[in-house]
């Protein structure tokens, strides 16, 4: 690893999640860093989504610390949940795809602009009387959309209801859609989940991108190793809860934890 | 045709005895008061069940035949049911008369449906489909608009027609207000006219207690309903789909219950009477004016007519519905009118972006109960008496449909479904007790033809790419 290494964008430390007699996840440490992809990885069941979920709010970790530094430290545990998206601009996508149906692909992206274009419209009063500085506002809001729907190639379905798409410009919209919310740190829940191997490839395109272009830290959850030893800078691996392994993809593959937690003990190999 | 000829007889034959079993005791037996001495006694009518179970074997065979493709069969045996049912042959009671036409009517529809789908299909992919198209889609509510405004000076303005546009009109309000709780928010409100109450309370006691004019009091009525709307979203914040349902319902109830007991301040179950109506720059729409008034007559310099109130509370309405319509519509463009939406589609995707949920669900309940509280003042003034027997859950449960029928967000769906579900049971007056029967098969009907509601297609609020022009698109 180089010596230049940003500060840390988000530490996470000793994370612990219990439901009920269930440790979801056990004194879980690693720290994410701007300009960079940190993969966690693991099998079905490790704990990887119950820690985004902790660090979008959508959970209230048992114990432990997650400091975001922006312009100052916000301690994600104490936020409520649309505060994290707010305040802290950390964006989140799903494992299931979760985008607004109904709506139409610019809508979507429009909608993820909510709370800057809710202070540009004096909260409704001004928008409601069609205010130049609110109209002002929601042109700017409709050009980042167009670049955005330019990068991942969806300039001609903007109008389209997002439920009509196929699945894999689905799973684009929605990180465009994150984007759109201008995050300092962007949580992707297994973004190749369903997409073929050159829309996986293109994927990877987009990520780098953001990554590179938008500056911004990316935590990736992935089941697809092409993806993940690819284009992540740092892998940490989990398996029932607990971290096991972290390190540089290209050390990661060689660890024996991390073999064994992917293919069974030796034991079970032979037998298999 | 042949071989399946027995199967249908047979289906045909067991939905008549269906038929037969539950409409033995419904139609078969009517219970008479004959006196004191004897208490009640049986009247038969099994003759009127015995051609209703002949319509009905005839009405399921013609089913059947249709759904093998028999077209023609179907259309006859159609045919021949309206031509009995309109012919002047002595049927034992005048609703037999309906029920055979009806039958018929279905039967024609149900033969004629698939050839008139491809029909349809077809013309709208021609030019001049498109077109028209265009126009429903554009100018329908221009065009409503346009006969909504004349309609006091065309011939039809009579006291009836008036007397029921203003309710129908009351309801597209109602329907419009709802629509942003229920279509843009998707929170399924089901106390919604308990803001209804409270907006006409608060004028009835302002004006009967205080001397408040209308005018004055609308924008209070208003404010009032809508801190009622924050004060019902609070507790429903985390509650979604029924469980929210539930808990409205009970609202509502719970108005209606405060008002009906409350009785120092709402004089209970004897109402509120002698309200005063709205004014026109202070003039009031009277025979003699109060001491120290102008009747509005007086103030034009025309000659008193009854008809002149009832024009003047039209031209009211009107106004209030093109208000909540013109608000919705700006709101739907703003970002709290996309969050709304976008909190209908998905709420977990809306918190992950940073959307307080919290506020804009309390925003959707406040504004949509602002024009409860408006069409409640409007209605107070309107009637000049009001109780609580007047906003009872099925008030509630009426304006629901308006909004689900008419397609669920959309603003026209909500006018067509209105004048349907307010307009139909009043012309369906001389059925006399059958009417609500026919009310009820005209909603199934829609149901079966339209499930999403007579107008599911959603304008996105905003566009991208301009729509095509022209035919080429």
């Amino acid at each position: 690893m180089s010596a230049l290494q940003a500060a840390p964008l988000i530490e996470i430390e000793h994370l612990t999640m219990r439901f009920g007699g269930l440790l979801a996840i056990d004194d879980v440490s690693f720290i994410g860093r701007p300009r960079e992809i940190t993969a966690i990885i693991g099998p079905n069941g490790a704990g990887k989504t119950t820690v985004f979920n902790c660090i979008t709010g959508f959970y209230k970790p048992t114990v432990g610390r997650l400091l975001l530094r922006g312009e100052r430290e916000y301690l994600l545990e104490r936020m409520l949940g649309h505060e994290i998206g707010q305040r802290a601009r950390v964006a989140r996508t799903f494992q299931n795809i979760r985008l607004f149906p109904a709506m139409t692909v610019l809508e979507n992206l429009l909608v993820a602009q909510h709370n800057k274009l809710m202070l540009a419209s004096g909260y409704s009063v001004f928008g409601l009387f069609g205010l130049r500085r609110y109209r002002l506002a929601e042109n700017a809001a409709i050009e980042l959309a167009r670049a955005w729907l330019e990068r991942i190639g969806l300039l001609a379905d903007a109008d389209r209801p997002a439920g009509e798409l196929p699945y894999g410009a689905q799973r684009r919209l929605e990180i465009a859609r994150a984007m759109c919310t201008e995050p300092r740190l962007l949580c992707l829940d297994e973004p190749a989940a369903g997409l073929n191997p050159r829309e996986s490839a293109e994927l990877n395109q987009l990520l780098v991108s953001i990554r590179d272009r938008d500056g911004i830290g990316v935590l990736l959850i992935e089941h697809d190793m092409s993806v993940v030893m690819n284009i992540s800078n740092h892998v940490v691996v989990l398996d029932y809860g607990r971290k096991i392994a972290e390190g540089a993809p290209a050390a990661i593959q060689r660890d024996p934890a991390v073999i064994r937690a992917y293919l069974g003990t030796d034991d079970e190999a032979i037998d298999g | 045709m042949t071989s399946r000829l027995p199967t249908m007889l047979r289906d045909a034959a067991f939905t008549v005895l269906v038929a037969a079993a539950l409409g033995i005791f419904v139609v078969g037996f009517r219970t008479l008061d004959v006196g004191s001495r004897t208490g009640l006694s049986f009247d038969y009518e099994f003759v009127d069940l015995g051609v209703a179970l002949i319509v009905i074997f005839f009405g399921r065979l013609g089913l059947s035949l249709a759904a093998s493709g028999l077209r023609w069969p179907a259309i006859a045996l159609g045919g021949v049911m309206i031509a009995l049912g309109a012919s002047p042959l002595r049927l034992p009671s005048g609703f037999l008369h309906w029920f055979v036409v009806l039958g018929g009517v279905l039967l024609v529809i149900r033969a004629t449906w698939p050839w008139a789908n491809r029909v349809l299909a077809s013309a709208a992919r021609t030019a001049t489909g498109r077109l028209l198209d265009r126009i429903g889609n554009q100018w329908l509510g221009w065009l409503l608009l346009g006969l909504a405004i004349i309609l006091p000076f065309t011939p039809l303005a009579d006291q009836k027609t008036m007397d029921l546009s203003v309710l129908i009109l009351t309801y597209v309000m109602l329907g419009w207000g709802l629509n942003i709780v229920v279509g843009l928010a998707g929170l399924l409100d089901l106390g919604y006219v308990a803001f209804y109450a409270v907006g006409a309370y608060s004028y009835a006691l302002l004006s009967t207690q205080q001397g408040l004019g209308f005018w004055a009091v609308l924008p209070l009525a208003g404010a009032l309903a809508a801190s009622f709307g924050i004060l019902l979203g609070f507790p429903v914040l985390r509650l979604r789909g029924d469980y929210l349902a539930i808990v409205t319902l009970g609202f509502g109830e719970i108005i209606r219950l405060v008002i009906l007991n409350w009785f120092d301040l709402t004089n209970g179950p004897a109402g509120i009477g002698s309200i005063p109506g709205p004014t026109l720059f202070g003039a009031v729409f009277a025979e003699t004016a109060p001491a120290g008034k102008q009747t509005v007559s007086e103030l034009l310099g025309i000659p008193f007519n009854g008809i002149h109130r009832l024009i003047f509370l039209y031209y009211i309405i009107l106004l209030l519905a093109l208000i909540t319509n013109l608000f919705t519509q700006r709101m739907r463009r703003l970002p709290v009118g996309r969050a709304w939406e976008a909190l209908r589609e998905d709420e977990t995707a809306c918190k992950a972006l940073g959307i307080n949920p919290t506020n804009t669900k309390l925003t959707a309940f406040a504004v949509g109960a602002m024009f409860a509280g408006f069409a409640g003042s409007f209605f107070a003034a309107k009637q000049r008496f009001i109780s609580p027997e007047s906003f009872t859950f099925i008030e509630s449960a009426i304006i629901l449909a308006i909004v689900v029928l008419g397609g669920m967000g959309s603003q026209i769906g909500v006018v067509l479904a209105a004048v349907l579900l307010i307009g139909l049971p009043e012309w369906f007056r001389e059925l006399g007790n059958y009417r609500m029967l026919a009310f009820g098969l005209a909603m199934v009907l829609i149901m079966v033809f339209r499930p999403r509601g007579l107008i599911a297609h959603r304008e996105p609020s905003v566009r991208l790419h301009p729509v095509a022009s022209g035919g080429s698109g």
